[in-house]
């Protein structure tokens, strides 16, 4: 192995990571003691409601509000024109300005004594709608007689002469792809469609804001990133960052769906109006309706294949509408689609369309899905016709290290390689096979990110550690970062207590997305800890009248070492604490960093599904994820990720849609109708963690929590086209569409 | 509107409160008696996180009024503990990691104890489809019915 | 809104009778406080029927079953007398919704709710069961299905309450099933929902049938031409096949968002040869 192989953790005894404690807030939530979003209450607290457009898509010509303010027990109406500040899409998104641009989309809203006084105001605010005609199809959107959006969006990157629907095109690749498809043996073209799904998290967004009349506001509100609210709030409310201190509820899932604002602004602007604090929670309707589902899509893919199994050329267009506003997740799915093969010829080209839906946010790997469904579909599809092993041929074509990925740069480790070859070597993939039953393969990617992190870690008088974050935990990462202080440390797990910390006490943090907080908040709570150990070494050697380089950090201890540092006991974290004051003061560490080295994350899914041809109904058999993990610090939330991601695609591929009717309203807003995976719909998950260690980590870790979600659509796709015998190109794929396949091929 | 006087007994605890005739039993339990561990998820009875038992019985807080929990029983989340023993369920819940964000454990931890007072010793199958109404959007359910099946284990004393 | 609990069947009669305004009963709640939230339903007064005597009991009358109408899912679940004689009407009211839902749903509020998709009232019909409805005029009985008379429409007149369901005794050698569609595996309104309750003679020949479709037209059907294919026969596979084709042609089903006309025909013939065969299967043993 080269010199530059080697990770500073190789050879390294973990005591605590990769062992499994409790969570620290587990007791809490077993028990119903954890504080969320809705279940704070402040003294003299009004209630707040959201008016919403019935319309997709209207010219608002006027709004009164009289008679609502007017009722008994209204304190405040807001309206777009309390929001002074410099208009752009988040803003109009929250309250709507000249135009409601989707079913449910706000338009004003009011704080209320009470639930019932406030949906009454509502219904005296009158609304002058001119209705006009509105467009909910990405492909009828992109026509150049659409109904447009709007008129001024579109970017130089979009040629002339498209509707301008069409806001920005991206283009990646290398190579020239004709040429590969010259060399193809079998070449297979096809077009898919995606429907639009939500996050589905079961917490709906909720907040208290309470701002004073000097203008220093508090908000509770669960959220993936509260300093990213509080920075996008501030200026909307021509305020201070400063003077907005926004506390971190827990959270009851985000996924994405919670990395920006919906109600926060409108109720920090209710409460200044009112001069009480506004509480504001969503319904289920409102959240599905008004906040951010993800892209549907509309892709043309082509790849080809020799009968050797290799891939000589990948093309794909991909086309998804990002609801109301540019911003569709097209340009991660036009880079990640093909970032599992190692392609001389490859090309993919995205279009960002806008359509009369609610604003898309970010949902877990936003836009890779679906590019892995349709390349995994293809692949899947050429190796049938080739009578190709499906592993084998992924094995064959794999990125590895050097590669150049079809997004521009070279990979470094990766794991890719790694989850086939356990995916080839499991039982599953011998497991017999019955009559309608298929089985389905595909490999996924997510790219992980870094980002601004801010972490203190304070040394307390009797030796336990208090660390402070600012990532809200949506997935058990404070158990993570107290694993990796106590482990950097050399002290028990229970000795840390890790808590989110507000606004006001930490440095700017990126918001809990991208996979980032195992990875950034990881690495720089090791830094601090490491920061902590060096001042205690310091401490430790003023103690002992030596040079501080002549102090070491071992097993929680501070040790002499080195010729003539002398022979002292050495002296326990705890011992070291005691003396604080005495030596300096108190000892704490910190790091703030925007992390770079984020590893990448490959993963190999592998479904079983049955078809009853008579009926369309589906069934997933036995389902089986391998990911790479990098280093897995807590398996069992490492688990978790691989099996909560892949039950989200399990939904997004079999029953899950946003459905519209002909008026452009959203017909199913409920969990009724909008179908999530239950209990009972599912076998067990099965997880196998790969760990290839990233360099970028102080113990390896990479990000998992995204690429789970990737390979499970095409993975359940291409086990139903088995199953069913006749290929699925349009998800989901609900009983109907499944029979009607059938009967199709049949016939 | 008038409120309306209840007298109910909440996780073993006599206590009255007045309530709106239209507020539902979990609009009381989160906003007249500080019992916020039920949370609503939809409102619509689809999702289970308000589940609580009445008499004995796993219900949908939210398809219940207020008002007609007067002379009955309610047990909630919070009277799941015994003081600072846990019960079986909630320890296996920690111990197998069967929650990520944890808004939905209440109503699955209401719903699996009802599940195995009714059937101490269910298959997997009986306890995902007795917890179909419990939505779960973190996990999968997978660890979730690991820890459900290795607390009925323990309770059995087997 | 006002909530009333009165204890008695007559001051609850006279309390949904007097009501200028709109008033609703409350069995379940599991569709009328859904419908509230949702603004669909906004009375002026809710009368709660739990507390009135009898409301929750199941009685053995007539070699059948009286149900009153508070009886939740649940609690008809774990009665065998039921179970043993009609289990497909107690394996369809149990469909309905999740466990928290059974916990409080009824057959009569099922029925009264009046959804073309309601899970338990095929079963009823194919049972041949019968509401009694006591009103200011006094008490009748309705055959189950006459009650629905079009989507959230019944034939109940101001003031009258459904106060039980009656299953008639079960004829020897017979047996009933419910089966229906739904695109996972709990918690989705019917797509299609068939009841199918036959009899046998001595011979295994089907003497009786009744065959009861629900989601594929305004109000549950009673499928006479489909019965009409199973008396005579052994109900083997050609008479299943003459079944399913029946069923298929007496659909009328609307696209929608949760099925299309095309599945919801072809799919009410897959299920009703599927129940068919499992109520023969419970008539023969």
């Amino acid at each position: 192995m080269a010199l530059d192989d080697k990770h500073e953790a190789d050879g390294r005894v973990f005591k605590v990571v990769g062992t499994r404690p409790v969570r620290p807030d587990g007791i809490d939530k077993v028990t119903g003691r954890a504080r969320f979003g809705a279940d704070m209450s402040m003294p003299g607290m009004l209630v707040g409601w959201v008016l919403r457009s019935p319309h997709a898509h209207a010219r608002i010509r006027s709004i009164d509000t009289s008679k609502a303010e007017a009722l008994p027990g209204v304190k405040a109406v807001v309206t777009r024109k309390d929001f002074t500040a410099e208009s752009d899409d988040v803003l109009d998104n929250c309250m709507a300005g000249a135009k409601a641009l989707y079913d449910g989309h706000a338009v004003a809203a009011v704080a209320a004594v009470s639930a019932k006084v406030a949906k009454q105001a509502l219904k005296l605010i009158a609304v002058d709608y001119e209705v006009l005609p509105h467009v909910t199809d990405v492909d009828e959107a992109m026509k150049l007689d659409a109904p447009v959006l709007h008129k001024d969006k579109t970017d130089e990157t979009v040629p002339a002469g498209m509707s301008k629907n069409v806001i920005q095109r991206f283009e990646y690749g290398h190579g020239d792809v004709e040429a590969g498809f010259a060399e193809a043996d079998e070449i297979v073209s096809r077009s898919f469609k995606t429907a639009a799904t939500h996050q589905g998290y079961i917490e709906p967004h909720a907040c208290v804001a309470s701002m004073g009349p000097d203008g220093q506001a508090d908000l509770w509100v669960c959220t993936q990133g509260h300093y990213m609210v509080r920075n996008v709030c501030a200026p909307m409310l021509g305020m201070d960052i400063g003077k907005l201190r926004v506390t971190a509820s827990e959270i009851g899932g985000g996924f994405g769906g919670k990395t920006t604002v919906f109600l926060e602004p409108v109720a920090l602007m209710l409460s200044r109006k009112s001069g009480r604090p506004v509480k504001m929670v969503m319904t289920r309707e409102d959240v599905l309706r008004a906040t951010g589902p993800t892209a549907s899509t509309s892709i043309d893919v082509k790849i080809g294949m020799k009968k050797d199994g290799t891939i000589t050329a990948g093309w794909a267009e991909m086309r998804y509408q990002g609801g109301a506003y540019p911003g569709s997740p097209v340009q991660f799915g036009a880079m990640a689609a093909f970032a599992p093969y190692n392609l001389k010829h490859v090309k993919t080209i995205g279009w960002d369309v806008v359509t009369n839906r609610p604003k898309q946010a970010a949902y877990r790997a936003p836009g890779a899905p679906m590019g892995a469904y349709v390349v995994e579909s293809v692949i899947d599809e050429l190796c049938g016709n080739l009578g190709l092993d499906r592993l084998s041929v992924r094995l064959k074509n794999a990125s590895t290290e050097g590669a150049k990925a079809s997004y521009g740069p070279r990979f470094g480790k990766i794991g890719l390689t790694a989850t086939l070859e356990a995916a080839k070597a499991h039982p599953h993939y011998s497991a017999p096979l019955g009559p309608s039953q298929g089985r389905g393969i595909s490999c996924g990617f997510w790219f992980n990110f870094g980002g601004d992190t801010s972490v203190s870690l304070s040394v307390n008088n009797d030796g336990t550690i208090s660390l402070s974050e600012g990532n809200p935990d949506i997935g058990g990462s404070r158990a993570s970062m107290t694993m990796m202080a106590a482990e950097e440390l050399g002290i028990p797990y229970d000795s840390v207590r890790t808590i989110i910390a507000d606004t006001s006490a930490l440095g700017q943090n990126e918001v809990t997305d991208g996979s980032r907080v195992t990875f950034a908040v990881g690495l720089a709570t090791i830094k601090a800890a490491r920061d902590a150990i060096t001042k205690m070494c310091s401490r430790a050697a003023k103690v002992w009248g030596i040079d501080e380089d002549a102090v070491i950090w071992e097993d929680g201890h501070a040790k002499p070492a080195g010729p003539n540092a002398g022979k002292f006991p050495p002296m326990s974290l705890a011992e070291i604490a005691a003396q604080a004051s005495n030596t300096g003061g108190p000892i704490a560490g910190h790091h703030e960093v925007n992390a770079e080295g984020a590893g990448v994350s490959f993963a190999t899914h592998m479904c079983d599904a049955e078809v009853d041809p008579e009926t369309g109904a589906v069934k997933i058999l036995r389902y089986t994820v391998f990911q790479d993990a990098g280093k897995a610090v807590h398996p069992a939330y490492v688990e978790g990720q691989f099996q909560g991601g892949a039950v989200q695609g399990i939904g997004w591929a079999l029953n899950e849609e946003y459905i519209y009717g002909k008026d452009g309203r959203l017909q199913n807003p409920g969990f009724l109708d909008y179908r999530v995976p239950v209990a009972s719909d599912l076998p067990m998950i099965d997880t196998v963690i790969i760990e290839v260690p990233n360099p970028g980590h102080p113990y390896g870790v990479r990000g998992v929590g995204e690429t789970s979600i990737v390979p499970p659509l095409a993975a359940v796709a291409n086990a139903v086209s088995a199953a069913a015998g006749v290929r699925l190109t349009e998800l989901p794929m609900s009983p109907p569409r499944v029979l009607k396949a059938i009967d199709t091929a049949r016939a | 509107m008038t409120q309306i006087h209840v007298s109910t007994t909440i996780n073993g605890d006599a206590g009255e409160f007045l309530c709106e005739p239209d507020e539902t039993l979990l609009d009381v339990l989160r906003d007249r008696l500080g019992l916020t561990g039920a949370k609503e998820g939809c409102g619509t009875g689809d999702c289970g996180a308000c589940s609580v038992t009445v008499d004995g019985r796993l219900i949908c807080s939210c398809l219940m009024l207020g008002a007609e929990a007067d002379g009955r029983e309610v047990t909630t989340i919070e009277g799941m503990a015994n003081g600072e023993t846990l019960h079986p369920l909630q320890r296996k819940f920690l111990e197998h990691a069967a929650l990520q964000c944890g808004i939905c454990t209440p109503g699955i931890l209401v719903a699996a104890k009802a599940l195995l007072e009714k059937n101490p010793n269910p298959t997997e199958t009986e306890a995902r489809y007795w917890l179909a109404g419990n939505l779960c959007r973190c996990t999968g359910y997978d660890k979730i019915i690991r820890a459900v099946m290795d607390a009925a284990h323990e309770m059995r004393g087997a | 809104m006002r909530y009333e609990a009165p204890r008695t069947l007559e001051s609850a009669v006279a309390l949904m009778a007097g009501e200028k305004g709109s008033a609703q009963i409350l069995a379940g709640g599991t569709d009328l406080l859904v419908r509230m939230k949702s603004g669909f339903a906004e009375p002026d007064l809710v009368v709660d029927i739990k507390r009135i005597d009898g409301m929750h009991a199941i009685t053995a009358e007539k070699g059948g079953w009286r149900i009153g109408a508070a009886v939740p899912g649940a609690a008809l679940g774990e009665h065998a007398g039921v179970k043993a004689d009609w289990p497909g009407v107690v394996e369809a009211l149990e469909l309905i919704g999740s466990t928290q839902v059974q916990g409080r749903a009824t057959m009569a509020g099922n029925m009264c709710n009046a959804s073309p998709a309601a899970d338990s009232v095929p079963a009823m019909v194919a049972a041949d069961a019968v509401a009694r409805v006591v009103g200011p005029n006094g008490t009748r009985d309705v055959a189950v299905g006459d009650i629905a008379t079009g989507p959230g429409k019944t034939s109940l007149t101001n003031g009258e309450i459904v106060e039980s369901i009656f299953l008639p005794a079960r004829p020897k050698h017979s047996g009933d099933a419910y089966l229906r569609f739904i695109p996972r595996t709990e918690m989705d309104i019917a797509v299609v929902g068939v009841g199918v309750s036959l009899t046998l003679d001595a011979s295994g020949t089907c003497t009786a049938a009744r065959v009861s479709l629900g989601a594929v037209a305004p109000t549950v059907l009673l499928d006479q031409k489909a019965a009409a294919t199973l008396i005579g026969t052994k109900v083997d596979d050609a008479a299943l096949a003459k079944l399913a084709a029946a069923c298929s042609a007496a659909c009328k089903p609307i696209d929608d968002k949760r099925g299309t006309i095309e599945f919801r025909t072809k799919v009410a013939g897959v299920l009703v040869r599927r129940a068919a065969t499992i109520a023969l299967q419970r008539a023969k043993g």
